[in-house]
């Protein structure tokens, strides 16, 4: 393995960070960023998926016959959003409603299938369990950057648990087409020209 | 041959410890999954039906079994007597579908204390209206039983919200559905309501 162990966990977080430089996994980005809590439920959800999906996926996977693969981790990845459904409904209900179907499309976010079959089949369980939590981490601070951008310039504030802190003074204008679908789509490529205004070697 | 007699046994395996594990967190999160719902979505529609009661609703609540289904009926206390209840009915052809009714009786007059929506996928500014626009629902008040439920356009009382008929009906459809319902269940609910503890 030409990685060292830290390394596979830094990855996720710079290098291929989901959202901005694998652009893998845009309908939640854009979709749930309105409110930085919601960036939070989304990512955190996610997360706890991808980790615990790479972490089996890696465990069966001499066990797992390569032409069921696809399926056997649809059934591994559908069975953990379920999880992860039914444990925000019990803990987190405003949260839940608020995220709505975004929490079971998460079976069909491209990154945690993408982990599975890119990483998680072909490496150990350590390994993988980095790298889910290290694209884990990458996406939901991704997606708390993004939320953060569009929720200060659509509303002025910033919500954490609930309560809106005011950031903008009172002559602040909100440019409420921010939090609107629009707003994202500029948000996400003002941010994806940023990262590669940054990173450009 | 092999391998295919292995893919069915790898798939049976994972699908059925997947849904074991699942069936065991469902039935481990089910009773605080309804007490969140009852919390923030029927909850809130109780209030303000009940804002005057001077008990909590939502605790003092007792259960009929009406057929096969199972209705939550909430206990409104007024002036020291338990005299209205509450429950919800789902009113179809809303414009996305049911859309879900608390309503709340006065057993002693038969008459409706108020109503609330519940659920609902109607439009936003639209058919949502019907939730957040106090005015739609205050409509129904003191409304007596024996009234019908109807939106102008059918004949009745109800002024719909413009530009939203179908929502305004789904309510009114449901309203109706509430007093069958209570009507049919008149005896049990006053039954449960003579036992019921002040």
């Amino acid at each position: 393995m030409a990685k060292t162990l830290t390394q596979e966990f830094v990855k996720g977080l710079w290098d291929e960070v989901p959202p901005f430089r694998l652009v893998l996994g845009l309908c939640p980005v854009l979709a749930v960023t309105k409110a930085v809590e919601n960036g939070i439920g989304m990512g955190v959800a996610t997360t706890f998926v991808l980790v615990c999906s790479n972490v089996l996926v890696a465990t069966l996977r001499k066990v797992i016959p390569s032409k069921v693969r696809i399926a056997s981790y649809i059934i591994i990845i559908a069975t953990f959003v379920t999880i992860a459904e039914l444990l925000m409904q019990a803990y987190t209900y405003p949260l839940f409603k608020k995220l709505g179907i975004f929490i079971p499309l998460i079976v069909v976010n491209c990154i945690i299938l993408g982990r599975a079959e890119a990483f998680a089949s072909k490496n150990g369980i350590l390994r993988s369990l980095l790298d889910g939590l290290g694209f884990g981490i990458g996406f939901t601070l991704s997606l708390m950057a993004l939320a953060a951008v569009r929720e200060l310039l659509g509303t002025g504030d910033l919500t954490f648990w609930e309560k809106p802190i005011q950031i903008m003074g009172p002559w602040f204008q909100p440019f409420s087409f921010m939090v609107e679908a629009p707003g994202a789509f500029i948000a996400l490529g003002l941010m994806l020209c940023l990262m590669n205004l940054v990173g450009k070697k | 041959m092999r391998e295919m007699i292995k893919m069915v046994i790898v798939l049976t395996i994972l699908a059925t410890f997947s849904g074991s594990l699942l069936a065991a967190i469902h039935s481990k999160t089910k009773d605080r999954i309804t007490n969140q719902i009852l919390k923030f979505v029927k909850g809130p529609a109780i209030r303000k039906i009940f804002k005057e009661a001077s008990n909590d609703p939502i605790v003092d609540r007792f259960d009929i079994k009406d057929g096969d289904e199972t209705r939550s009926f909430f206990v409104g206390v007024f002036e020291g007597e338990p005299r209205a209840v509450a429950f919800e009915t789902f009113g179809k052809g809303g414009y996305g579908g049911e859309v879900g009714l608390m309503v709340g009786i006065d057993v002693k007059e038969d008459k409706v204390v108020g109503v609330g929506v519940t659920t609902h996928a109607e439009t936003p500014g639209m058919g949502a209206k019907a939730e957040t626009d106090p005015s739609f629902v205050a409509q129904f008040e003191d409304l007596s039983l024996e009234d019908p439920f109807k939106v102008t356009q059918d004949g009745g009382t109800i002024n719909a919200l413009s530009g939203a008929t179908l929502t305004s009906r789904a309510v009114s459809l449901a309203a109706t559905e509430a007093s069958g319902i209570y009507q049919k269940l008149k005896p049990q609910i006053e039954e449960k309501l003579k036992n019921f503890k002040k």
